[in-house]
This record gives C-alpha cells, structure tokens and sequence, in this order.
C-alpha cells in the first residue's frame, strides 16, 4: 500500500541518516586499523583512570538522586502539604538548563570568589577543579529521572494497598517496604537507567567545574575530546566506542523494563 | 517534604540563584552591555534561530515517527522503536564524535558539513530526536479510530481524516515535545562542540560564549548570558505545564 510505505521509508531514512550511519561509522573506524591500537588506547592509564573517575561519578549521582527521587515522588503524589506542585514543577529545572549554566552556578557557590568558596576554603575543602565539584555537577543534571519516572507509576496504583497495610497495623516504614516500594519498582529502575546514562556521558557541566586535569579530573567522555583536540584519533575513537557500547547496554536494558505496551508501540 | 526541599535547594536554587546575582553585578548596565555585545548576540541569535528550525524539523519528523511506530506493521519495527531512545543513552561527545565521522572533513560519503551551520542543526537534531516522538507515542497509541473509520466512511481521504481528525488530537502533544527539544536545543552543548568549529559570529553557540567567558575569567559575562538562557528555559517550563493542565482539562 502506497499510503503506508512513503511515511515508512521517509521516518527510516532520516533515523538511518541521522542515528544508525553515524553510530554505526564510528564502531567501523574504531577498528579500522586492527585491534592493537585499540588495546593500546584502552590499557592508556590516562584512560583507564577517565573510566575510573567516570563510574565513581556514577556511584554518588546514582544512589543520591534515586533515595531523593523516591522521597520526593512520594512528597508529589502522595502528601497534602502545600507547596508539593511548585516541588513538582521545580524538579525539571535541570531538564531546562543548559549544562554549562549548571557548571557556572557551582563555580560562583564554590569557586574561590563564589558565596562559599572562601569559607570552605579555609578549611582547606576544593569543591572547583576536584572530584567534588564534578559529583555535585553530576547529581544536578541526572537529578530529575527517577522523580520523573516513579510520579506517573505512584499516581497509577493508588494507595489502596497501603491504607489497608495501614489499618492491619503495618507502621509507615513496613508498608514502604512491604507495599509501596515493590509496587514502583519498575519506575524506580527504569529511572536508575536513565540516571545512570546521563551520568556516564554528563559533558558540559563536568566540564566547566573539572578544570581538565588529564589523569585527575578527567572523565572518559572528557577524554574523548582531548585526545580529538591533540589529533589522537584512535583514542578518541575508542573512548567514544566504549561510552557508545555502555549506551548500547543501557538502550537494551530501557527495552526490558519498558512496560509492554510501550515496547510494542 | 523537608528532605526532598533542602536537598533541591542545595543541589538546584541556590546554584541558580548565585548566576542570577552575578549577572547584575556590574547593574543593569554591565548586563546590558555584556548581552548586546556583538559576539554574545550573534551567539544568542544562532542558537535562537537555529533552536527553532530544529523544533520544527521535529514536529515534523517527530509525528511522522510516532505514526509509522504505532500504526504501520513491518518487520523489525521492535528494533528501530528501541533505536529511537539512542540519543538519551549515548553520551553527547560521542554523538559528536559520530556525526563529525561521517559528515566531516573526512566523510566517506562525500558530505562534509563540518564547522557550519548546518552541523550545529545536525547534532541539535541527533540529540533532540526522541523528544516528539515520545510525546505522541502514547497519544497516538490510545487515540480511538472510531472517529477515523467514521470519517472515511463517509468519503473522507486518508490525507484528510489525518489533517482533521488525528492531528488535532495530536497538537498538544506534539508541543509539548516541540517545547521539550527547544528548550534542549537552546542549552545543548557537548554534541555541537566538536563538530561547530566554535567560530565566533558564525558557528558559536550561546553555550559555548559561556564556556569562553568563564575561561577568560568574565564570570559576571557568563552569568549574564547565561541569564538569558535561564529566563527562556524558564518560559519553555511554564509552557509545558500549563500544556499538560490544558491536556488534562480535556482528558475529563
């Protein structure tokens, strides 16, 4: 059928142009002079200690936004207090802001002309140029995944189960555990996902307040651009395929989680 | 709610708020002049115009995905819903990194678009793709084709039944997604900064006149800049909620 086939071949060709071919050239020229190359630009401690770096990033954003996002998902949906929809509203702040407007902010807090930088100064704390600064970066642009993905699954199962946990005279931290918590479990790690990736690959506001110290502060998707800036392509290129192929993984398990209906589209 | 507040306050508002001050350090007149200056307008002018174009791009290509997606069959349809979500799970640099590839100086396609405008549009297209189309999705899932079925039965074209009836019921939607990718476009910076070149006055984007600021040191120039992108970023927000109030208004 005529009327089906065009929009079908116009919505693959702009994906194949625009996602697949791209993505896809670039495995091909990771490999494209034989796999020691690779090896050596993966072994490079330099790399080894952006990956590193980049996966400690991941172990603070991840843990903190997921405890805050439940917390504050069950302020959004579940409390009367006044207040909890500005709290919903507030919470996509990061989506909106630019990466590098949320590296200046921690600069002009923590810097060392910034509102607290010279207190903590003397007491010989680095929040700018330090792992520091790069966490609280990090946990600022990932902040509102899980927030976002557990609101609708709360608003969905209603708290019929947890009152009558509640009237058989479970306490509010038994039925959170027992009641609540399995029953958003899903949204819970389907939003662990999406925190995790944006973290592993977080660039402009890890950039601003990491300062660039090659083997300090350096990320690995930082790393990509300043092996691309001192023309090490191979670096560059292998680098870029390892964060590609930890996307990959995180695409796949999106795909697990989603609910069926989604999946099928 | 105390938890969840102090912890958003912190990590979030206070941050924001110290830029606002900043960039009224030097009075109203220091903001001024810092964002009428020419780089920095020509800066903000691009990413304006081209964050446009690219949520139109979007609208467009973005409810033509949603609609092969939902109601066309064909064989690995799984596959390329999954391909859909690459840009949210692929690390911006790398997204760069790919498209400079293949449509750099070294293309094997012969396409080189690198260090113009066009390449800024490419890579705000590659990492706002999923935002439209996760949008309509849904919408389009639940939308019923009674009112479809009833309007060509009585002679309507599928053109037609397409412009009046699932259109329509798509457009909130479809501008939420819009409002989304824009507001994505306007502070994108890791997939633009490899393949832009960063030439001032011609490829620069607004991110990348912050980043410059800051690193000569013009902390109080970045914040004014950066001022501009968080007032805009605040209007997309308050548009995308009252699109979603105006949506469940008319769900009831």
């Amino acid at each position: 059928m005529i009327a089906r086939s065009v929009p079908r071949a116009i919505a693959l060709g702009y994906l194949a142009v625009l996602l697949v071919l791209p993505v896809g050239f670039v495995f091909y020229r990771t490999f494209e002079n034989g796999l020691a190359p690779v090896w050596d630009a993966l072994t490079n401690p330099e790399a080894v200690h952006a990956l590193y770096l980049t996966l400690i990033m991941v172990a603070i954003a991840v843990p903190a936004n997921t405890i805050f996002g439940v917390i504050a998902a069950l302020v959004i949906v579940r409390s009367k207090a006044r207040g909890r929809s500005v709290l919903n509203v507030l919470v996509d702040i990061p989506f909106a802001v630019s990466p590098v407007i949320v590296g200046l902010s921690l600069v002009l807090v923590y810097g060392r002309t910034g509102w607290l930088g010279e207190t903590l100064g003397d007491q010989g704390i680095r929040v700018i140029f330090t792992p520091v600064g790069m966490a609280l970066a990090t946990i600022f642009v990932s902040l509102p995944f899980v927030v976002r993905e557990v609101v609708p699954v709360l608003r969905e199962v209603g708290d019929d189960q947890e009152r009558a946990a509640e009237t058989l005279g479970a306490s509010p931290w038994q039925t959170f555990w027992r009641v609540t918590l399995p029953a958003i479990r899903w949204g819970v790690a389907y939003g662990v996902v999406l925190t995790t990736a944006r973290a592993l690959g977080e660039y402009g506001a890890v950039s601003v307040v990491s300062g660039k110290l090659v083997g300090e502060t350096e990320t690995l998707p930082l790393h990509v651009e300043q092996r691309f800036a001192q023309f090490d392509l191979t670096s560059a290129y292998t680098s870029a395929f390892v964060l590609a192929g930890i996307a990959l993984i995180v695409l796949l398990i999106m795909q697990m989680l989603k609910p069926k209906s989604e999946a099928t589209g | 709610m105390g938890i969840a507040t102090i912890y958003l306050t912190v990590i979030v508002l206070i941050p924001l708020a110290a830029v606002a001050v900043k960039s009224t350090e030097n009075g109203l007149d220091g903001f001024w002049t810092v964002v009428t200056s020419p780089q920095a307008l020509a800066a903000l002018k691009l990413t304006l115009a081209v964050a446009v174009i690219v949520a139109l791009i979007n609208a467009v290509f973005g409810t033509l995905i949603a609609w092969v997606l939902v109601r066309d069959r064909f064989r690995g349809k799984g596959a390329v819903n999954a391909i859909i979500d690459l840009p949210f799970a692929l690390p911006t640099i790398v997204a760069s990194l790919t498209l400079l590839a293949l449509y750099g100086p070294k293309s094997p396609l012969g396409v080189d678009v690198a260090y113009t405008r066009v390449a800024v549009a490419l890579a705000l297209l590659f990492v706002t793709l999923p935002f439209v189309v996760r949008s309509v999705q849904p919408v389009l899932h639940e939308l019923d084709r009674d009112m479809e079925a009833a309007a060509e039965s009585l002679g309507a074209r599928p053109r037609t039944s397409f412009r009046r009836i699932v259109l329509p019921n798509l457009l909130p939607a479809i501008l939420a997604g819009v409002a989304l990718a824009f507001a994505r476009a306007v502070g994108e910076i890791g997939s633009v900064v490899l393949i832009s070149g960063n030439l001032p006055f011609k490829t620069e984007v607004a991110s990348v006149f912050i980043i410059g600021q800051i690193e000569s040191g013009s902390l109080a120039g970045a914040a004014a800049v950066s001022t501009v992108l968080l007032f805009l970023a605040l209007i997309v927000l308050v548009l995308i909620n009252l699109l979603a109030w105006y949506g469940r208004r008319h769900d009831r």
